[in-house]
């Protein structure tokens, strides 16, 4: 049946929802760390810090919506 | 959701008979053309209502803000010097007033001393003129004093004598008594 | 496919994660042509309306001391300013009304479409690809028109080593015109994806056992969407704004 095989393949797709949430944790990890080393700077780079976190769960998304189109439109 | 099958023809290619969607509604092209149409005409008026109503005057808003703080801040600087020249005024009418109640104080001094000088002379010619007077006056009762002694001194002589049984010659008692009172 | 089985599984449990994203005609039950008044209509009017009441009617008394709706409309006007001038500089400026009406546009219907029962303008990628796509083209039309041929050297990375620059450029190529695709679908996954996943905690209040599991994770999850929805319209403006300094400086 080929639904459940989309069904596997979903599952396997929405893995890169997780990797989208290291790399965010990661950016907002890391710019935490520094922002506690020179608390003066951090405010001046939260839109960075912000456009960092856009770009990595972008790619998350992605995968979220290969997700669904297995899910929903295959 | 609908409970009831719809028919057929009307549904389209991404809802079923039951209402529910076909795979995703957002990858059904057949709505595209009616979304897009209608998010241009949202987005058009969006921008024409904010271009010429809402942010020009949201900027005159802020500008007139900065504005009124600008003035208040500049008419309290103003009132600030004002408030610095009456306090400067106030002191410099303060000091002249001290100075010129001190000259008026010194001025009362000179003439109440100068009046208290004339006085004092005059207290003291006219204490001379009494005293003078006084001494003169004194002088005349001496002098009279003496005339009274001689004349006391020959009456009580001519008494005396006449109380010894002589005879008072009145010459001779009056000689004697001057001898007597001038020795 | 996935409905069906679910349907065709049993009656407890039914999960239509989706149904909440469809187009329904306003008035009657006819088809869909580009110009029906649709529920899509409604809500995206109702974002004008957010948008003229946030903005226009807080402000028509034009108070030196604001009220509370104006000086929510201050902030706004002075969040958007500072973020374009500070990325794009003083040139940036000029473009103030676009980068507001795509920030007003995309807060007000993300929010709008946080109300229960409501259609989430802002999940549809038809909605959210042709705002994607006009960024992308102004930002290329500017870019040329203010540049022209300079323009290109977005993509000729000088300060690289000369061996490694044409691999850069075809990479920077690429990235460049996957910009409007991410661009679009950030917002609308992002959207699409909380709205799911609250329809799926939905799904499971209909067995009487997690039914208050479901409902706090329904809180939860709409505080974190409430967030999301002013967050990916501050990213999709922050990246407008960055797109747009490419275009006016484009020198790496």
């Amino acid at each position: 049946m080929e639904g459940d095989l989309a069904h596997i393949g979903a599952g396997l797709a929405a893995i890169g929802s997780g990797a989208a949430a290291i790399g965010v944790g990661n950016v907002a990890g890391n710019f935490l760390s520094g922002a506690l080393r020179n608390p003066s700077a951090a405010a001046s780079q939260t839109a960075t810090l912000f456009i960092g976190i856009a770009f990595a769960e972008a790619l998350g998304i992605f995968a979220f919506l290969v997700s669904l189109l297995l899910m929903f439109a295959v | 959701m609908a409970t009831e099958p719809i028919s057929e023809e009307v549904v389209g290619s991404c809802v079923d008979s039951y209402g529910s969607a076909i795979g995703m509604p957002q990858l059904c092209f057949d709505w595209f053309p009616n979304q897009i149409f209608w998010l241009v005409i949202t987005l058009v008026v969006i921008f024409l209502v904010l271009s010429r109503v809402a942010l020009p005057r949201i900027a005159a808003i802020l500008a007139e803000r900065q504005g009124t703080i600008t003035n208040d801040l500049a008419a309290a600087e103003d009132l600030k010097a004002k408030a610095v020249e009456a306090e400067e005024a106030y002191n410099k009418a303060l000091a002249d007033a001290r100075a010129e109640a001190q000259r008026i104080a010194a001025e009362a001094r000179a003439e109440i001393q100068a009046d208290l000088d004339e006085a004092i002379v005059k207290a003291d010619a006219e204490i001379a003129a009494k005293a003078a007077e006084s001494e003169k006056a004194i002088a005349e009762i001496r002098a009279g004093a003496l005339e009274s002694i001689q004349i006391v001194a020959k009456d009580t002589a001519a008494e005396l004598v006449t109380t010894l049984g002589g005879k008072a010659d009145a010459d001779a008692i009056s000689k004697a008594v001057d001898a007597q009172t001038k020795g | 496919m996935a409905t069906e089985t679910t349907e065709a599984e049993g009656s407890s449990l039914v999960f239509h994660p989706m149904d909440q994203f469809i187009v329904k005609p306003l008035f009657g039950d006819g088809g869909i042509a580009w110009y029906t008044p649709t529920n899509v209509t409604l809500w995206l009017f109702l974002a004008i309306a957010a948008v003229f009441g946030l903005l226009v009617l807080s402000t028509s008394k034009r108070a030196i001391v604001p009220t509370r709706m104006q000086s929510v409309a201050e902030l706004a006007y002075g969040f958007i300013y500072k973020m374009l001038e500070d990325i794009c500089g003083k040139e940036g400026v000029k473009y103030f009304p676009y980068v507001m009406t795509l920030f007003m546009f995309i807060v007000c219907a993300n929010f709008l479409g946080m109300l229960p029962m409501s259609f989430t303008t802002t999940s549809h990628f038809a909605v959210t690809i042709p705002l994607a796509l006009a960024v992308f083209l102004t930002v290329t039309v500017l870019g040329f028109v203010k540049n022209g041929a300079a323009f290109l050297g977005l993509f000729w990375v000088s300060s690289a080593p000369m061996a490694l620059r044409p691999v850069l450029a075809i990479i920077e190529l690429i990235s460049y015109f996957v910009r409007p695709v991410s661009h679009s679908i950030r917002l609308a996954g992002n959207v699409m994806a909380g709205h799911a996943v609250i329809k799926v905690f939905a799904g499971f209040a209909a067995i009487a056992a997690i039914s208050p599991v479901s409902v706090l994770a329904i809180t939860a999850m709409y505080g974190l969407e409430v967030l999301v929805s002013f967050i990916q319209a501050y990213v999709f403006t922050i990246l407008t704004c960055v797109y747009l300094k490419d275009a006016l400086h484009p020198s790496h």
